[in-house]
């Protein structure tokens, strides 16, 4: 592997993030999924890089789940995402950061649409008129929440407590990085790197001192993919889909997966536990899996957050594999317990305005 | 006085065609970009259908060239070239100006940038290699994997940057499917413990003697031919390449994990070819390639008067044809020198 | 698995890497012709029991090259070794011979039981 043909790429794919103000929108599913995630984001955003961020309590979802699952029309996912804009330009924001993957594309893919069509843009904003008095400008920036903690990837590298690095051997943490296929697939142009060789967590991993693990089923999808996941006689293929990259990334010996979507992380840590289950297949090392990240969680370990703040309880792969390696102190016995103080208590941050 | 032609491009086209200019009597200079002439000749090893030894094509051209005496310009580049009433100002990098009464455009083709292909992962897998780089390989006589070692399984991927809009080329580049054969029984010959695995859309083999080459690459030298446009290749730990392809003619998709990746490089209009284009004001297709007047009969001409077009900046063309188109565009610029 | 009301699907990829072209190389060595093959599909439009069941002896050639062996032995039953594909074939290929040295190496190798 020739890394100098990579960086050539990655100069070529290089995309405008916006430094500050953002408005941020959840994922519908993240919340249920891995809810730390997007606390630490909101945490790192304002309390560690004292950024202005903004959330609005009457953002829904973007439809892109019931677009993605055919049961939502791409007018009426246009027409939901319209009202967002809405929302973000009355907030007076222009600066938009989706949390989902899947709302990122499909952002990206409704504002190229009207880019080609401005009669289906005309159309979007007199329905949205007639259905709700709003009106909306279209966002001046664009960025995935993962392009912003790319963007501050050195400042996190500079204030961090821990470093990817295997703190037995000095060596550093073998980690594979897993995008999001709505990410750059559709637009290669609109993720950092580009479509091929994605480097918006390969670079998060080089700074924070880690090893990127390139290996074959590298741009394969997770498996996730909606349909395959919601109908369950489709299940057996969405599994098959990630056991085909844990038996690719095998020989590699990875101590970690981090990922930037919202199904990614969720399919290939519980799909681990169901490959084991039905065919007693382990795929880390010691008999153990391969713990799956998000990028927030990552940042946040890096950071020197809490795991359990973190949310890495509700991980179904095991963690602390991965803790340990790194040298991160953590309480056992705290693990699933929910008295102790409230996230919202303890950090005011997540309070909006 | 002679009237005084300039010919730009030393490749085969050039040599050609400035060879042939001064048999007929012309003060001829040749401009070269290069240090040396020869074009892409000097790159390939072997020639198909025939298999001759490339250098004695170019022996025959830069004799020709020597024998009736062209003026030769090395490592020059065109700055400027206008028409002034009746004749041609070339002004080049080294501050020099050529006053001429016709001008000869042979800038020849570029390799297709195969890196461009990001899926192909050229330039970043260790044994993706190019048609070109094989050739080198071929004039060592020593093809290995970047680890030193023998490859034994081999796949060649047809079409790359040709037939496919991604690359922004609708055009075949019409030499890369017998190259590859070509290429593909040489790697045998070399080796014959190696299993061969061509990948095309489809197999243009529209010369003299390639279809029969083809025959003979699958049943002399038992070639796998595999019909799929491969979509990605990557890497494994022992950095061999895995490649995804879909084995259309089963209506499958296909893996296979291959020690070494050749990428057949299609043929594009050169850099310089483009550059000319700007300078000169000449026309150029939705291919890029210099546009003649007429495809049919009048190939050799561009729509400055006085200039003509020699060989593959006009269209991928094989070495006779190229070699043809000269001789052509030296007959029209006799006809226009002899009527001006 | 059953606790989970589905199961891990098997890919439909070709595995070249594993699948056994034992058969193919059986069948190269004693019939050269095979080789020649560029699934022009002539075979095919000609061949009786094509047209009246699910059998193509195109596909059945690439089949074999690939080793997808179980689909091969379901489809070779179906052959009535007329011969008429022969007179088709641009590539002089003889895909009756094919059929036969097909069987035979089937029949032969210990891993398939015919």
């Amino acid at each position: 592997m020739k890394q100098e043909g990579k960086q050539a790429i990655w100069s070529e794919y290089q995309k405008e993030i916006a430094d500050d103000k953002y408005f941020y929108v959840r994922s519908c599913i993240r919340q249920n999924f891995f809810p730390g995630s997007e606390v630490a984001f909101l945490r790192i955003l304002r309390d560690v890089l004292k950024k202005d961020v903004y959330e609005h309590p009457c953002h829904t979802t973007c439809s892109g789940i019931g677009y993605h699952s055919d049961v939502v029309p791409v007018e009426t996912a246009m027409t939901v995402v319209a009202r967002q804009f809405a929302l973000m330009t009355e907030a007076g924001y222009t600066n938009y950061v989706p949390s989902c993957i899947t709302s990122f594309g499909l952002y990206t893919e409704i504002i190229e649409t009207w880019h080609h069509f401005p009669e289906v843009e005309e159309k979007v904003r007199q329905k949205l008129k007639e259905a709700t008095g709003r009106e909306f400008e279209i966002p001046g920036n664009l960025a995935h929440a993962s392009d912003i903690i790319y963007k501050f990837r050195k400042e996190i590298a500079a204030k961090a407590k821990f470093k990817l690095i295997n703190k037995n051997t000095g060596e550093p943490l073998k980690v594979v990085d897993h995008i999001g296929c709505h990410y750059a697939k559709m637009f290669p142009s609109k993720g950092v790197g580009g479509a091929e060789y994605p480097y918006v967590l390969a670079g998060m991993i080089e700074e924070w001192g880690g090893q990127v693990i390139d290996y074959p089923e590298r741009r394969h999808c997770c498996g996730f993919g909606f349909r395959q996941y919601l109908v369950q006689a489709n299940r057996g293929f969405s599994v098959a889909c990630s056991k085909e990259k844990f038996e690719s990334m095998k020989p590699f010996k990875p101590d970690m997966i981090i990922t930037n979507c919202p199904g990614c992380p969720m399919f290939l840590d519980r799909w681990q536990y169901v490959i084991n289950e039905m065919e007693g297949t382990r795929y880390g090392q010691n008999g153990e899996g391969i713990p799956v990240f998000t990028y927030e969680e990552v940042a946040g370990l890096v950071l020197g957050f809490d795991p359990w703040d973190l949310g890495l309880q509700m991980h179904q792969t095991d963690c602390e594999p991965l803790l340990d390696k790194i040298g991160i102190e953590y309480s056992p016995e705290d693990k699933y317990n929910t008295t102790v103080n409230s996230l919202s208590e303890k950090h005011s941050s997540l309070i909006n305005v | 006085m002679s009237k005084h032609v300039v010919v730009i491009g030393g490749g085969v086209a050039g040599l050609e065609a400035a060879g042939r200019l001064s048999r007929e009597g012309l003060d001829v200079s040749l401009l070269e970009k290069d240090s040396i002439t020869g074009g892409h000749l000097n790159r390939w090893f072997k020639l198909f259908p025939d298999r001759r030894d490339s250098s004695e094509v170019k022996d025959y051209l830069e004799g020709l060239t020597h024998a009736n005496n062209v003026k030769l310009f090395t490592n020059v580049t065109i700055e400027k070239l206008n028409r002034d009433k009746d004749h041609f100002s070339v002004l080049t990098n080294d501050g020099k100006e050529l006053i001429a009464d016709a001008v000869v455009v042979a800038t020849g083709f570029d390799l297709f940038k195969s890196s461009r292909k990001e899926e192909y992962g050229y330039g970043i897998y260790d044994n993706v290699i190019t048609s070109a780089d094989l050739e080198d390989m071929f004039r060592k006589g020593e093809i290995t994997a970047a680890d030193g070692t023998v490859p034994k399984k081999i796949g060649i991927v047809h079409c790359v940057g040709s037939r496919d809009e991604k690359a922004g080329n609708l055009y075949c580049s019409k030499l890369c499917c017998v190259t590859a054969v070509k290429q593909a029984i040489e790697i045998r010959e070399h080796y014959p413990e190696s299993t061969l695995f061509c990948f095309y859309m489809d197999m243009r083999m529209g010369g003299a003697y390639y279809e029969e080459m083809y025959r003979e690459a699958q049943e002399v030298w038992s070639v796998n031919f595999i019909r799929g446009k491969v979509s990605e290749a990557s890497e494994t730990i022992d950095k061999k390449v895995v490649i995804k392809v879909e084995d259309t003619l089963a209506g499958r998709p296909l893996k296979m994990t291959l020690d070494l990746l050749i990428l057949m490089a299609g043929m594009e209009m050169s850099e310089g070819g483009i550059k000319l284009a700007g300078l000169a004001g000449l026309k150029t297709g939705d291919n890029r390639f210099f546009e003649a007047t007429d495809h049919h009969f009048g190939s050799n001409k561009s729509n400055v008067e006085g200039l003509f077009y020699a060989g593959t900046c006009t269209s991928p063309m094989n070495i006779t044809e190229t070699i043809s188109h000269a001789r052509a565009a030296v007959s029209e610029v006799v006809d226009y020198l002899k009527n001006s | 698995m059953e606790k989970f009301g589905f199961f891990i699907s098997k890919g439909r990829q070709i595995n070249y890497d594993s699948n056994d072209r034992s058969i193919a190389e059986y069948i190269y060595e004693r019939e050269p012709s095979f080789r020649r093959c560029i699934e022009c599909g002539g075979c095919s439009a000609t061949c009786t029991t094509g047209s009246m069941t699910k059998f193509s002896l195109r596909e059945l050639h690439i089949l074999i090259k690939r080793g997808e062996n179980d689909k091969v032995m379901e489809s070779l039953k179906k052959c009535m070794l007329c011969g008429k594909c022969i007179l088709v074939c641009p590539r002089g290929v003889n895909t009756r011979n094919i059929v036969v040295l097909a069987k035979q190496a089937f029949q032969k190798s210990a891993a398939y039981a015919i």
